[in-house]
């Protein structure tokens, strides 16, 4: 059972956002996140995660305008988007926890976890190169005339890889059906964005003719808007668009940073940004008691899926060369017969 | 029977599975004019939509296809110059073959590298003339370097249909090579099997891509003094190791050609394998260019460089002469 199952099947073709299921969305996934980070400190999730705590309304606005044929390509900071498209929150807790019942069999982790049932396919752990991946699944789309859009989403420390506007040069030339995402939070690791980008996020995409804008990231409704516009546009044959999302992690680039404690960061700056969180914005658009049912949904469904993770199995090292090639071919052991 | 050449082969096999899939593409540089002559008369065959122009976007382009393949076309992306599979070497080994174990076994990633002039090329100097087929091996990638036109043919149509990624390395030396064929005999050959083209009782003599013509003319001019068993590996990963087991069982002698540079090169795993687990009776010996070769542009400085025949054959008769182990 997906978060989105009580989310009217109709919204991705409404102009109008639903806000209750928008914030249902970002309440699911600022616990989920929550809960994650508290597996990592119990030693469950032994990778550690990088949260998007503080971006959820990217994910959830994003992916709200989409429909379940459409695409998502997501990136190492990408539980949101799983969510938000429907991806089973057990499975994916599990995936983070490296359990057998992940939604890639542990195979993916919290880096790079897939789920092709919710046409999640993949978050590729070499930044911006999802962008030219999402370009060959949209031709691969308009090609058989088909209505599927791919939203691919990256980071700010994306737009200075070279491969990222190779994506979109073949994007725009052949006008594919791709919606790119920057979910710009200011820092790629620990480097602020100024020190990293001469000109702007929009610049890259306007260079290609590409329509482009930057956008609140922090409203999910701004953020619904202004993507549903591209959305449209990919649908219609109108090619890609660029959506800078202003945004903001509250968390560290990864939970290593809980040890870590690097100082990239001014606390004032953390503080501004806790001052549009982007849960309390969209909560203020639902009503208390709505609310308060919501939440209490949310939490019981969090219970069933941390339990549900943690009673998982372990995989079975015997099965850990199941999978390197689709014929099964199986590589020779790495001691002596 | 017609002669058939390599290059003809290659363009046969990828025309053909064209015809018979219509989720075959192809994508690469200089389409429209066919530059590289694999696919000739394709644009007017099947169409732009099938047979596309790409910018020089060598990264972009195989990131491309990776999402071609998953969402269900199987792309075969060509490449003009070696070197350009080192460019996407991160795009092919960490993404393409990647993705099937990442996802937990959901979704593969059916695409086809083809290299259809690999290695060695006379005066084009040092980027122009790699031969990275080892490197591919050692990231688990399945690599074949076919060198005769039937296993052109066959390799490159079962590459196609293989459900994942394969890198295919047609060595420039091999395209001019022809053949007697009976189009019939055309048919996909499998991956992981390699071929003896010259069956041999004193020394098992692995070659691969056009150094396996220059072994058959070695075990040729050395008949009646040495019967040479001429092994083809034909897929370089995953490796016949069974049909080597079983030549070296019966000669106990090993010399291996190899194009790749001396340092972890293919040659330097068949040696290692061999010196664990096979019944050696004298020391092997390989063939390969240097260690991390970079050759220069005057034929002169690039020619020595390169494995030759008289290495070959000079490999082959120092096995013959050692006595054995310690002696």
């Amino acid at each position: 059972m997906s978060v989105l199952d009580e989310v009217p099947a109709t919204e991705a073709d409404s102009a109008v956002p639903d806000s209750a299921a928008l914030y249902r969305t970002i309440r699911f996934i600022r616990r989920f996140e929550e809960r994650a980070v508290e597996l990592v400190k119990a030693g469950e999730i032994r990778s550690g995660i990088h949260p998007c705590i503080g971006q959820e309304a990217v994910a959830a606005g994003a992916v709200a305008t989409l429909d379940a044929d459409d695409v998502v390509l997501s990136s190492h900071r990408g539980h949101g988007h799983l969510l938000a498209k429907g991806c089973d929150p057990a499975r994916l807790m599990a995936e983070l926890a490296g359990r057998a019942t992940g939604i890639d069999r542990g195979r993916g982790g919290s880096f790079h976890p897939s789920d092709f049932s919710a046409n999640v396919f993949n978050a590729t752990g070499t930044v911006g190169h999802g962008a030219a991946i999402a370009a060959g699944i949209g031709w691969a789309a308009a090609t058989a005339g088909s209505p599927r859009v791919v939203l691919s989403f990256f980071g700010d420390g994306a737009v200075s890889q070279g491969a990222l506007l190779e994506g979109f040069n073949l994007a725009a030339l052949w006008r594919l059906p791709v919606v790119y995402v920057c979910e710009n939070n200011g820092y790629a690791t620990t480097l602020p964005a100024g020190a990293a980008i001469a000109g702007t996020v929009v610049g890259r995409g306007e260079a290609f003719g590409i329509p482009s804008s930057s956008v609140d990231g922090q409203d999910a409704e701004t953020v619904y808007a202004a993507v549903r516009e591209a959305v449209v546009r990919a649908r219609s044959g109108g090619g890609p668009s660029l959506l800078e999302m202003r945004t903001y992690r509250y968390h560290g680039h990864h939970t290593f940073e809980l040890k870590t404690r690097l100082r990239y960061r001014e606390q004032s700056e953390v503080d501004s940004w806790l001052g549009r969180d982007p849960l309390l914005i969209q909560a203020a658009r639902v009503a208390e008691d709505e609310r308060a049912r919501v939440d209490a949904e949310v939490e019981a469904r969090l219970d069933e899926v941390v339990r549900f993770a943690v009673a998982s199995p372990y995989p079975d090292p015997a099965t850990a060369t199941d999978h390197l090639h689709a014929d099964g071919l199986r590589p020779r052991p790495g001691s002596a017969r | 029977m017609p002669k058939l050449s390599y290059l003809k082969a290659l363009h046969r096999a990828l025309r053909d599975e064209m015809d018979r899939d219509e989720s075959v593409f192809v994508l690469g540089e200089d389409m429209n004019f066919a530059l590289t002559n694999t696919t000739s008369g394709f644009l007017d065959r099947f169409g732009a939509d099938r047979v596309l122009e790409m910018p020089l976007s060598e990264q972009g382009f195989t990131n491309f296809a990776t999402g071609a393949a998953l969402a269900g076309r199987r792309p075969v992306v060509e490449f003009q110059i070696p070197f350009l599979l080192l460019l996407v070497f991160e795009q092919i080994t960490n993404q393409a073959n990647k993705f099937l174990l990442m996802s937990g076994g959901q979704r593969s990633v059916p695409v086809t590298y083809l290299m259809p002039a690999g290695g060695h090329r006379p005066g084009w100097g040092a980027q122009h003339s790699d031969q990275p087929y080892s490197l591919f091996a050692h990231m688990g990638v399945k690599t074949v370097l076919p060198a005769t036109p039937t296993d052109a043919y066959g390799l490159l149509t079962t590459a196609i249909r293989d459900d994942d990624p394969v890198v295919v390395i047609g060595p420039l030396a091999c395209l001019g090579v022809r053949e007697d064929v009976d189009h019939a005999d055309l048919v996909p050959v499998p991956l992981g099997k390699g071929r003896i083209h010259r069956a041999g009782t004193d020394v098992t003599l692995v070659a691969t891509g056009h150094l396996v013509h220059e072994a058959i003319a070695v075990a040729d001019d050395l008949a009646g003094d040495i019967s040479v068993e001429v092994f083809d590996p034909r897929t370089v990963y995953p490796f016949d190791w069974d049909l080597l087991a079983e030549s070296v069982g019966r000669t106990g002698r090993l010399v291996v050609a190899d194009d790749t540079n001396r340092f972890s090169g293919l040659g330097a795993e068949v040696l290692a394998t061999a010196a664990e687990e096979l019944p050696l009776r004298v020391p092997p010996k390989r063939v390969s260019r240097p260690d991390g070769a970079v050759v220069g542009a005057a034929p002169e400085l690039d020619a020595v460089l390169q494995p030759t025949r008289e290495q070959i054959a000079d490999a082959v008769r120092s096995v013959l002469k050692e006595s054995g182990w310690g002696a």
